[in-house]
């Protein structure tokens, strides 16, 4: 394999890396501050995607991009208000199937709105056809868009928990409820609160994507389960192990295809999610002990 | 009192008089398109020109005197559904024929219904799997698969290209693509070095471009699809700065297509009917006015460019109403006989059935196209 052919297909492993740990870091917001995922997770990849196509007959580009994340973020506060916020200790099961629900519900309020049509925003910079020299493999500027905007999104995040306040009060909500409640942190809004953050990401890493992968009502299920596995093989609630395994699956994936048909790429991934279920269930980076303390 | 029944009398007499008498009902005919699905862009204007043409016709007084009432169900490009409502238009409806459906995969599987309740069938899907083994009572109209990559390899051997990439999108058109292009290839000297099946609702195929870009043998890529996904390899290869030619297949004759890939799609190659470019054809050729004149109107009707999609339904609904008037009279066996030996000039091309042949359309059918400025245009090798 030549220098060439390796960094063409790294870089397709890390672009789709990058989107996968995106959406399982998602799940690993809310998963630590209620302790279930939220299969709606790659819904919100897809409406930021779809909003800020819609929005941007309208408006300039990043002005739409804002306006797409804002109205996610604000659907998802919906959501945990709505569907979430009164449950009185409700079951991981019922958690689940909730969410699924909310999911189904998205995706179909989105066909009746946007139809079966594929979209996509324009690229950021160029259009299609451009693209960069390195090493003498060829990159499309979007994907460092991709890459950019999701490292920037963590090293935000990881600010975020450590310096806020309200980001502290998260960290206390997933290291034991009782006991933040018992310091006076109102758990509650910081489930809501989880939500919105993670539509926040979820949709703006629908938007930078969009160019790349188009976006089409359907196209949340398909991140959802890569994203899921992603979560799992990284460990449930570590965003570090996230960002590791997102980024060793898309290489994985994308490797893959040198030696397997190309149809056996998808397959690839959930062999992947099997074997990690079985041997390693607290995943690659978790602890055993912790995943042994939590219901799910 | 006396009066009126004799009034009735005289109107019912003058109806039966004018329509003949097994007339007074319409003529129930199905059609099953996947007006929704990933394969809208093809059932959707096919449902369109259905729509447009029945209008027509009744407007005109119907076929025989008899009005058609058209049913259009949205099998959403899946063939349970296509299954389910073929059963219900053959045994609740007892419609006179079916046209459609839309793809591969939804024809054949009803193949087998149409054939055992002896209802005609004029499918607007292409794969050559449709009419061969030949079914008594199962037409189709749009140009074979089998000739679309013989038309495909013949540009190829034009060009003396002879090591080949292909890939194809994992549905029933895809693999029909992926089957001929194996089996042909050798028939013109020229070697299918890969075949990749891609899903149909894949995002990206950088790292398929990847693989092929490093292997210096190819020397030209195949991508047979009809889902949107068609246009991603083209995206991916050309920023990968991969300029070997790109084949698409008929598949590829909706300018949606085009609004999707954008830049990427300029100067790719696919065979297509003349729809596309029916305005520069001379006015000698015999396809001209029916191609200009169904563009037209399509156009005018629905503000959206003609695909030659909604062309396969126009000669499917088309061919049908010439061999009901030919024969003049709803009987399926007749009318059955009448398109096995019919000569019609239509959209996809000139139709000469025959009891052998039920696609009736060989190479001439197609024309070699390309993309230009974001519009089909005819291809001319250099």
């Amino acid at each position: 394999m030549t220098a060439e052919l390796f960094i063409q297909y790294i870089f397709a492993g890390i672009t789709y890396g990058a989107i996968y740990a995106i959406v399982a870091i998602g799940f690993n917001i809310i998963y630590n501050t209620t302790g279930i995922i939220n299969f709606a997770q790659g819904e919100f990849v897809m409406l930021g995607g779809m909003i800020s196509i819609s929005l941007l007959e309208y408006m300039a580009l990043p002005l739409a991009i804002v306006a797409a994340v804002l109205i996610t973020m604000v659907i998802g506060a919906l959501i945990e208000v709505v569907f979430i916020r009164w449950l009185e200790r409700p079951s991981v099961l019922r958690m689940i199937i909730i969410t699924i629900g909310i999911s189904i519900l998205i995706r179909e309020v989105a066909l009746h709105i946007w139809g079966e049509s594929v979209r996509s925003l324009p690229y950021f910079i160029g259009d299609e056809i451009t693209s960069v020299a390195i090493l003498g493999a060829r990159i499309s500027p979007q994907v460092f868009w991709v890459l950019g905007t999701c490292t920037v999104m963590v090293l935000l995040l990881g600010l975020f928990f450590q310096a806020t306040s309200i980001g502290r009060e998260m960290r206390a909500c997933a290291a034991n409820r009782t006991a933040a409640i018992l310091c006076g942190i109102d758990t509650k809004n910081m489930v809501t609160f989880s939500f919105v953050l993670s539509a926040a990401l979820g949709a703006l890493a629908g938007c930078v994507m969009s160019p790349i992968t188009y976006s089409q009502y359907n196209i949340g299920t398909g991140l959802a389960i890569k994203g899921f596995t992603v979560a799992i093989l990284g460990g449930l609630g570590s965003s570090g192990g996230a960002i590791i395994a997102g980024l060793l699956l898309g290489i994985i994936e994308a490797f893959s295809v040198s030696v397997l048909p190309l149809s056996f790429q998808e397959a690839v991934s959930i062999a992947i999610l099997l074997l990690i279920l079985f041997i390693r269930p607290h995943g690659l980076f978790g602890s055993k002990d912790a995943a042994g303390l939590k219901d799910f | 009192m006396k009066k009126l029944v004799l009034h009735l009398a005289i109107i019912t007499l003058t109806c039966l008089v004018s329509l003949g008498i097994a007339s007074a009902k319409p003529l129930k005919i199905g059609a099953i398109l996947s007006v929704t699905g990933p394969t809208a862009f093809l059932g959707k204007p096919e449902a369109n020109t259905l729509e447009m043409l029945v209008e027509e016709i009744n407007g005109a007084g119907g076929i025989n005197g008899q009005m058609i009432e058209l049913i259009i169900k949205d099998s959403a490009g899946q063939k349970e559904k296509a299954v389910s409502y073929a059963k219900q238009l053959i045994e609740e409806e007892k419609v006179f024929a079916i046209l459609g459906p839309t793809r591969t995969g939804s024809t054949l599987a009803i193949k087998s219904l149409c054939e055992k309740s002896g209802t005609l069938l004029i499918s607007c899907a292409s794969s050559k799997k449709i009419v061969d083994p030949v079914g008594r009572y199962v037409f189709k109209t749009p140009q074979n698969d089998s000739l679309a990559v013989r038309k495909i390899f013949e540009d190829m051997k034009k060009k003396g290209i002879n090591k080949i990439a292909v890939a194809v999108g994992g549905t029933g058109f895809g693999k029909m693509g992926k089957m001929y292009s194996e089996e042909i290839a050798s028939e013109y000297e020229i070697t299918v070095v890969s075949t990749e099946v891609y899903a149909p609702n894949v995002t990206d195929l950088s790292s398929l471009v990847a693989k092929w870009k490093g292997n210096s043998e190819i020397q030209a890529v195949i991508n047979w699809s009809i889902v949107p996904a068609q246009t991603i390899l083209a995206k991916n290869m050309r920023q990968a700065g991969w300029d070997v030619p790109l084949y698409l297949s008929h598949g590829f004759g909706n300018i949606k297509y085009v609004e999707v890939g954008g830049k990427a799609v300029e100067g790719v190659i696919f065979p297509a009917g003349r729809l596309l470019v029916a305005e520069s054809l001379p006015d000698t050729h015999p396809q001209k006015e029916v191609l200009v004149t169904y563009k037209n109107n399509y156009e005018a009707k629905f503000s959206e460019p003609v695909s030659t999609f909604g062309g396969h339904a126009y000669d499917a609904i088309m061919i049908l109403v010439a061999a009901l008037k030919e024969v003049g009279e709803s009987d399926k066996e007749k009318v059955r006989d009448t398109i096995e030996n019919m000569r019609f000039v239509g959209t996809g091309g000139v139709f000469n059935f025959s009891p052998t042949d039920h696609s009736g359309l060989g190479l001439d059918a197609f024309e070699m196209m390309t993309v230009k400025d974001g519009k089909f245009v005819p291809y001319e090798a250099n």
